[in-house]
């Protein structure tokens, strides 16, 4: 069928609906099928045809990055804060390697991502031709799923089931390797029939068993001190799954954790929210947890981060898991119902047939556990004392995020300890407006996610709240951020150390700081200054305000250096090995209660 | 010990769509989540549609079990999953070849061992005999054992096919 020379190729269409075009062509029209607007990407041997193709596209744009792990991190933005599929464009070889710290991080955190590589042509596949690579070797088990188009035939179709699988079910990363042949050869595109046959193959369950959902409810009918923890799935849902669990917390009144992944699923100043759970989680969360009988997971995971040791976590407690993902249930939990679904479905069936079963909440009871849980808030275990003398890094983010109240912002982060107070400071009210890497931890993923994110919303305030050490693992990226004009405010919390390294290694392993320090850093304004933005230094309590203010009034992208507390430490804290109702709350408890043996060896 | 920390051995049969990569991605699985694999085989038995089974033996706590099913199901190439030791009475049957060189009474008591476990003679040498057997994985184990006890002996086995017995289809394509 593959014609070798694309110049003799006919664009009319036949009275059968099919257009012969190029690879590349095909390519682009079935990404423009799919709904893709944008293309974060870097340009190499292989993929130039692509390029060739998007140079006469006026429907797709295309952001050059300066790095292939940033293209993925871009799109992992771009998905995260819209909803939509993020795309990725590279060439072979190094091009493809460079992505797989994306692909993995997008896998982790069930981000939709459809990255395309090119591949030295078919006949020189194995041959470790010039920037070759066992492209779907590497990655297949940093994807979802992956793909080698060795024939054209089957482009169209291969591209167009590789969004459906991204998309669906779990999202996640896919991977379209497209040798170069494939790419200029001709080919037939079909204008119809195309879609329906790409769903064929992959079906995910996304409603939920009506049984389960009746057993759910009789279980939620007998709690006397319930929680809900809820995870990034609600996220991945959409919107309404996360109108939904207000509705349902509206409805029971009942105490609301959120992972890492799921914060903004439900308001941060709804007064039911008891904050972030797990290892840099509220106290008032944890001990929740941990002393519930009813706990409703909705889309969350058990990561080993939010239950600390297994055999001391939520002993008491009978478990109802809702996750999308059937190899969810009981990897690392063993749970008493499970409910696979999507959450919006499920939120929506189980509220109706709460309704249905005239469900309402054990007042007395209810009462009484608000009660011990407001006298754990009273241990206030975010409290932390300013001072005049230094800035203390939580300071800085709780006033960022109070002096950007009155915004849309949208948040992304970096790895580490600023991280952590991100997610415990900043205040979310609204999903799909925080972007952070947890699943993998991923250092750099702040700015480039950034990108994405301002890319996505043009005029909205997009915030990297990063470290140091991390920012400068993707900081070529400023040069990206200069060329579109993306006005991302990097909001730098600057201790000098990898903060989160330099905590283990003060609680673990006697406070020898073994290349944990941040020597020789850039002047940071004179690096935004070298790439046409505006740097700001904030050295002194007295300043951070006004470096906030002029930082948001600031059109186009802004380097704030905060210079903060070096020697802060990230509290609560649950240390490895140990259970919810084991956390430390500060400098004075972690003397008192030294980590095991057993936790040492735990990452 | 819990039931949880009990070691099961279970067969478990997959449909698999026959492309490129998609043992790959199976044996892949199990090596990057730590699970065990006892015995794989694979090959096409729908030409028409181009699906392959692969039946793996592979053993863990029941909740690994579990995850293994599971983590098999979400591969996109994969049509169905069918733990066949859960199922209830499965047929299970290997073949190997086993290649004996020696002489004398042990070459003939080879020989009447060979009749016992209905082994076929394949090849024979004046000094040497290959025998082809069939049977679960415990009467080819019993059979090799046998033989290495006569001779020098060279194995080779196909690992476990199995299905379930009765009129039920457990594996079909989406």
């Amino acid at each position: 069928m593959a014609k070798s020379a694309p110049t003799d190729r006919k664009q009319a269409a036949s009275e059968n609906g099919v257009l012969a075009l190029a690879g590349a062509e095909i390519l682009l029209k079935t990404l423009e099928d799919e709904g893709v607007e944008v293309i974060f990407g870097y340009p190499g041997g292989a993929v130039l045809p692509i390029y060739d193709a998007l140079f006469k596209n006026n429907k797709i744009r295309h952001i050059l990055v300066r790095h292939e792990q940033a293209a993925v991190h871009a799109a992992e933005g771009y998905a995260r804060s819209t909803g939509k599929v993020g795309v990725v464009l590279v060439t072979s070889g190094p091009g493809a390697t460079n992505a797989v710290t994306g692909l993995t991080d997008a896998l982790m955190d069930s981000v939709p991502v459809v990255c395309l590589t090119g591949q030295v042509p078919t006949h020189l596949i194995g041959n470790d031709a010039f920037q070759e690579a066992d492209t779907t070797g590497i990655t297949r088990a940093c994807t979802k799923h992956n793909y080698l188009v060795k024939d054209g035939d089957v482009l169209q179709q291969t591209v167009a089931e590789a969004f459906h699988v991204a998309r669906s079910g779990r999202p996640g990363p896919v991977l379209i390797d497209l040798p170069k042949d494939i790419l200029m050869g001709e080919y037939d595109y079909k204008t119809v029939g195309v879609a329906a046959v790409a769903k064929q193959r992959y079906v995910p369950q996304t409603r939920p068993d009506a049984e389960a959902i009746k057993a759910a409810v009789a279980m939620l009918k007998r709690a006397e001190r319930p929680i809900i923890y809820g995870g990034g799935g609600i996220i991945n849902s959409g919107p309404k799954a996360s109108a939904l669990l207000q509705q349902l917390v509206d409805m029971t009144g009942w105490p609301t954790t959120l992972t890492l992944m799921g914060l903004g699923a439900l308001p941060a100043s709804d007064k039911h929210f008891l904050g972030m759970l797990g290892m840099h989680g509220t106290y008032e969360a944890n001990w929740a947890m941990h002393d519930c009988d009813i706990m409703l997971n909705i889309g969350a995971r058990f990561d080993d981060r939010v239950t600390g040791r297994i055999s001391g976590f939520s002993p008491k407690s009978e478990k109802i898991h809702i996750d999308i993902d059937p190899s969810s249930v009981n990897k690392n939990v063993k749970v008493d119902l499970s409910i696979i679904g999507d959450a919006t479905t499920v939120l929506e069936m189980l509220i109706a047939e709460m309704k249905v079963q005239s469900f309402a909440p054990h007042e007395a009871s209810l009462t009484k556990w608000w009660k011990q849980i407001k006298s754990w808030q009273k241990i206030n275990c975010l409290g932390f004392d300013q001072g005049a003398d230094v800035i203390k890094p939580q300071h800085a983010i709780k006033r960022l995020c109070e002096m950007t109240q009155d915004r849309d912002s949208y948040v992304t982060t970096e790895v580490g300890q600023h991280q952590m107070w991100a997610a415990q400071y900043f205040d979310f009210e609204k999903p799909n407006r925080w972007m952070t890497s947890g699943g993998l931890g991923t250092m750099g993923y702040g700015l480039p996610a950034a990108l994405g994110v301002q890319v996505a919303h043009p005029d909205a305030l997009v915030i990297d709240i990063a470290g140091e050490a991390s920012f400068m693992m993707n900081m070529q990226e400023l040069s990206t951020l200069a060329q579109y004009s993306l006005p991302v405010k990097m909001f730098i919390i600057n201790n000098e150390w990898m903060g989160m390294v330099r905590q283990w290694q003060e609680l673990i392993h006697g406070g020898r700081y073994s290349e944990s320090y941040s020597a020789s850093l850039p002047d940071f304004r004179k690096l935004a200054d070298t790439f046409g933005m505006v740097g700001l230094v904030a050295e002194k309590p007295d300043d951070l305000d006004g470096v906030i203010t002029e930082m948001l009034a600031t059109p186009g992208p802004v380097i704030a250096d905060i210079r903060v507390a070096k020697e802060e430490n990230c509290f609560p804290m649950i240390p490895s090995g140990a259970a919810h109702n084991e956390m430390l709350l500060g400098p004075a408890d972690q003397a008192a209660k030294p980590i095991s043996e057993e936790g040492m060896v735990l990452v | 010990m819990s039931i949880n920390e009990i070691i099961e051995r279970h067969i478990i049969s997959v449909l698999v769509d026959d492309e490129p990569g998609v043992l790959a991605r199976v044996i892949g699985l199990f090596s990057g989540r730590g699970y065990n694999i006892e015995s794989l085989t694979v090959a096409e038995v729908e030409w028409s549609r181009g699906l392959s089974r692969i039946s793996i033996v592979t053993s863990g706590t029941p909740m690994v079990i579990e995850q293994i099913k599971a983590q098999l199901s979400r591969l996109v190439p994969i049509h169905s999953v069918c733990d066949l030791t859960e199922m209830g009475a499965a047929i299970e049957r290997e073949l190997a070849l086993v290649k004996i060189i020696n002489d004398g009474d042990n070459r003939i008591e080879a020989l009447r061992i060979a009749d016992t476990f209905r082994a076929r003679t394949l090849d024979s040498t004046l000094d040497s005999f290959v025998f082809e057997v069939t049977g679960n994985s415990s009467k080819v184990a019993a059979f090799i054992d046998l033989m290495q006890s006569l001779g020098d002996v060279e194995i080779a086995r196909t690992g476990v096919s199995a299905i379930s017995r009765g009129n039920r289809i457990d594996l079909t394509a989406k």
